[in-house]
């Protein structure tokens, strides 16, 4: 494969992923959000293969594979479990004013893109150009945790956060030590189960899932 | 195995830390079995202390020896190191830890607050942790083991955490022990000089300049004065020690105070170079302050470990005078009299080390047996614990510097060291300092009192409570540690010489002078001051003219009235029904100290009036310390607190807001 073909493949791969985020702000169903979250973890499975095939960086193989396993299978199994559970699937969430979100995201990607272009430069990788998305993509979710008020949304734009972080790793410099990535891998796992189980203990303490309801629990 | 002197010294002493670990792991194994924990456990702790105590004898004399541990972070080992300083300290901290350990073996009983098991640890990993100040030579591990004390004697100090007054000690020792740790860090981040080694060697060879050796020096200052009970840090004291079990604030006064003096010394001494004279003038003015505000304050109060406490920070003043005198002529090039202010630093050091245990004990014994810490209820227990009362008696005697006991040795060095600063070629100086004396004289002298009422009031005189009819007197392990700690008052008090050829080698290793040879120059039986005509001790002959004279009353009596013994009750001056509440009480005596030196106290006064049913009076001596620093910081904070709590509301949403918001300007910043 020539190098041209492959950079522009990831530039597409990239370009997906912050479609899918933008998509992700403006979802208001927890179902889609999820649908779309195992997508934006699949094309960031093949990304990760692709640059690995590219660059023989075999360890990004394996990066590759606990994504895919991760966050296109693991993850959104037990946030489908988690809904039915809750019995949120068909829960519709009423956002404030999208198209204001989206203009923000928009003023974000283009914050992301300046922030990110020195340092393109700096790079020597194939995926140098897709720097800025990634930074646009962590933004984007941050975003989405901002603006939501249910708990299971919240947990989905936190892990989108994490796809957006390992994105930029692998742009800047094809991934970090697989070590750090086991880590984070983990971290993301533990930090699902811990959001499910305060999801649940949120219901039973005000039977509902919305997050303003810890707004009780501050001082004074 | 052959080792040599050295490395067989290091051994040692990592053997008696790993034992002590090892055997405060072994309190987790049956937890709740006070056989196994007290009368198995602490005394092999004891052996423990026979270890370091031996490994620090061994390296005394020796050329310094380090090792590396394969221990700590990946290329970040521990380093160790022994030297004369820390040799010294090692010896006072396994001394010490005998002696306590086996009173613990007798003293800790069931039922008291945290189960046995756990106390076991917390004491070992203190003893452990503290031995491991003494040896670390890098500043990593300085502060683990810095912490690990902090920590394991925090933990022990709330032992009786359901009492809310005692977490409230733990607390503040808490608070005071990090800010303290804190400013040490910062102070070995200055000594690193850029370096990015935080070696003890390296330091040494790269020992900063001008002003920021004294910013090195200042911190170090604050951080081991907050340890020791340096005048504005030393509220914890008098708060945590009365919380403590006794054995534990025995340690903690003993023994845990003296590494911060080590911290210092090896600061001051050791890592920086040459001092600048104005560094001993102000450990010499902040002392002064210390001693004679410590023993102020203990000559009025009616608690008597919280009066212990008090003394403690005396104490510890006294040894930060001979410390900043040793200072100001290290920075003028005198190394002789410095040695001698070093000297009589160290040998107060091991001194208060095993009087003050001592003391700590027997208030133990008492308490145990009384369940009575207020003086104003004790009394007359010289009948019912008549060896407890004795061991205390030596205590005293040895706190308050009488000889022939070793409180007089430290204290006579330093007042000679004092004398000597008239030969300092400051002008300024040489009037000022001496003046000094004055205010270490009036400390002695307050402490003399402070233990006249000390010993008075809980042992003399009638009991003041009917309860103190059924007090018994300490088991026989108590017994024992108590009568190591009062050996070693005594033979210190009477083998000067011997204990300053020990001590000699810190001279030579700090200051590249020794003491011993114009020590020794009236001949064995005399400890001289830099010539014989100046002035010279004999303990001896002191303790021997002493033995005379009482031998000689005691058989005049004997000869005169021999045989001819009558009982009876003591002229009551003709007022009918004496009762124990008539006598002196610890109100009373500290009276007049409180009448002198009013505006050193804050004190408040319920007086009664004539037409009181019930009259009541109560009146407390605060320190005005909490009025003008502690309480400001306290408002301080809390009103900074509510501030920065406008921008807390609760709504997670706006938390993340916050996070995204710095995080773009992060962002543009950096671009």
């Amino acid at each position: 494969m020539s190098a041209s073909l492959a950079t522009q493949l990831v530039n597409l791969f990239a370009s997906l992923l912050l479609l899918i985020a933008f998509a992700m702000l403006a979802q208001r169903r927890v179902l889609s959000l999820i649908h779309l979250f195992a997508w934006q973890g699949a094309v960031l499975a093949l990304n990760t293969a692709l640059v690995a095939f590219v660059t023989h960086q075999h360890h990004l193989y394996y990066s590759a594979l606990l994504t895919l396993i991760l966050k296109v299978i693991l993850l959104p199994w037990i946030l489908h479990r988690l809904i039915d559970k809750l019995n949120v699937r068909w829960d519709v969430e009423t956002l404030v004013n999208i198209p204001t979100t989206m203009l923000i995201g928009v003023g974000l990607v283009i914050i992301g893109f300046n922030v990110a272009m020195p340092i393109s430069h700096l790079s020597e990788t194939v995926t140098r150009g897709t720097l800025g998305i990634a930074l646009a993509s962590v933004l984007l979710s941050f975003m989405m945790l901002i603006t939501r008020r249910k708990a299971v949304p919240q947990v989905i734009g936190f892990l989108a956060m994490e796809n957006g972080l390992f994105f930029a790793a692998t742009s800047a410099t094809y991934g970090m030590p697989l070590v750090v990535e086991l880590g984070v891998a983990l971290d993301v796992l533990v930090g699902t189960f811990i959001f499910g189980i305060f999801t649940f203990h949120l219901r039973e303490a005000f039977d509902s899932l919305d997050i303003e309801h810890i707004e009780k629990l501050k001082e004074r | 195995m052959a080792l040599e002197g050295s490395q067989l010294a290091i051994a040692l002493v990592l053997v008696g830390g790993l034992h002590w670990f090892a055997v405060g792991m072994a309190g987790l194994a049956v937890p709740q079995s006070l056989f196994w924990i007290a009368r198995i456990l602490f005394p092999l702790g004891a052996l423990g202390g026979l270890a370091v105590a031996a490994g620090g004898v061994v390296a005394l004399p020796q050329e310094p020896a380090a090792a590396i541990l394969p221990l700590g972070l990946p290329d970040l080992p521990f380093h160790v190191r022994v030297d004369a300083l820390s040799a010294f300290f090692l010896v006072l901290l396994g001394i010490a830890a005998v002696g306590v350990s086996i009173f613990s073996a007798g003293y800790f009983r069931a039922g008291q607050g945290t189960a046995p098991g756990l106390l076991c640890v917390q004491y070992h990993v203190f003893l452990a942790s503290m031995a491991l100040v003494l040896v670390a030579d890098d500043a990593y591990l300085f502060m683990v083991a810095w912490e690990t004390m902090a920590l394991s004697s925090y933990f022990l100090v709330t032992s009786n955490h359901r009492m809310p007054e005692i977490r409230r000690a733990g607390f503040i020792y808490l608070l005071i022990a990090h800010v303290g740790a804190v400013a040490i860090l910062l102070s070995y981040g200055v000594l690193q000089a850029g370096q990015g080694d935080y070696v003890f060697s390296s330091m040494r060879a790269h020992a900063p300049q001008g002003a920021w050796a004294s910013t090195a020096f200042v911190l170090a200052l604050f951080g081991f004065g907050a340890k020791a009970g340096l005048l504005p840090l030393h509220v914890w004291l008098p708060e945590a020690h009365p919380a403590a079990p006794s054995p534990v604030s025995a340690l903690m006064s003993g023994v845990m105070l003296k590494t911060a003096i080590y911290g210092l010394l090896r600061v001051t001494f050791d890592l920086l170079g040459a001092p600048q004279w104005w560094w001993g003038v102000l450990i010499l003015v902040l002392g002064l302050l210390t001693a004679v505000f410590g023993a102020m304050f203990a000559a009025v109060q009616t608690d008597m470990k919280r009066l212990l406490a008090y003394s403690s920070i005396e104490n510890i003043g006294v040894v930060l005078i001979a410390i900043g005198l040793a200072t100001t002529f290290r920075a003028y090039s005198m190394p002789l009299l410095a040695a001698l202010a070093l000297t009589a630093a160290l040998y107060h050091c091991i001194n208060h080390a095993l009087f003050k245990s001592l003391l700590f004990l027997a208030t133990g014994s008492v308490l145990h047996s009384t369940k009575e810490r207020n003086l104003g209820k004790l009394g007359g227990l010289v009948h019912s614990m008549p060896s407890v009362a004795f061991f205390a008696l030596i205590g005293a005697l040895a706190i308050a510097g009488v000889p022939p006991l070793n409180g007089f040795v430290s204290e006579w060095l330093l007042l000679q060291a004092f004398l000597a600063t008239p030969s300092l070629p400051n002008s300024y100086l040489n009037m000022l300092i001496p003046l000094g004396a004055a205010a270490l004289t009036l400390s002695a002298g307050l402490a003399g009192y402070v233990m006249v009422k000390f010993y008075g009031v809980i042992f003399l005189g009638q009991p003041r409570e009917p309860a103190l009819a059924h007090a018994h007197d300490a088991g026989w392990l108590e017994r024992l540690g108590m009568a190591w700690l009062v050996a070693g008052c005594v033979a210190l008090g009477l083998l000067p010489l011997k204990i300053v050829a020990i001590l000699d080698p810190v001279n030579s290793l700090l200051l590249a002078q020794t003491l011993s040879e114009t020590a020794g120059r009236s001949g064995w039986l005399f400890i001289t001051v830099l010539a014989p005509e100046r002035a010279s001790y004999s303990p001896l002959i002191v303790f021997c003219g002493m033995l005379s004279v009482v031998a000689a009353t005691f058989l005049a009596v004997r000869f005169r009235y021999g045989g001819r013994v009558r009982r009876s009750d003591p002229w009551d001056c003709g007022h009918p029904g004496l009762t124990p509440r008539m006598q002196d009480t610890a109100e009373g005596f500290g009276q007049p100290i409180k009448q002198i030196f009013e505006p050193m106290f804050r004190i408040e006064r319920q007086l009664p009036t004539p037409f009181d049913e019930r009259p009541v009076y109560r009146a407390t001596a605060d320190d005005h310390f909490w009025y003008w620093a502690y309480l400001p910081v306290a408002r301080l904070t809390e009103r900074v607190s509510r501030w920065i709590g406008v921008l807390q509301h609760g709504r997670i949403s706006l938390y993340l807001l916050y996070s995204l918001a710095t995080l773009v300007v992060l962002l543009l910043v950096v671009s």
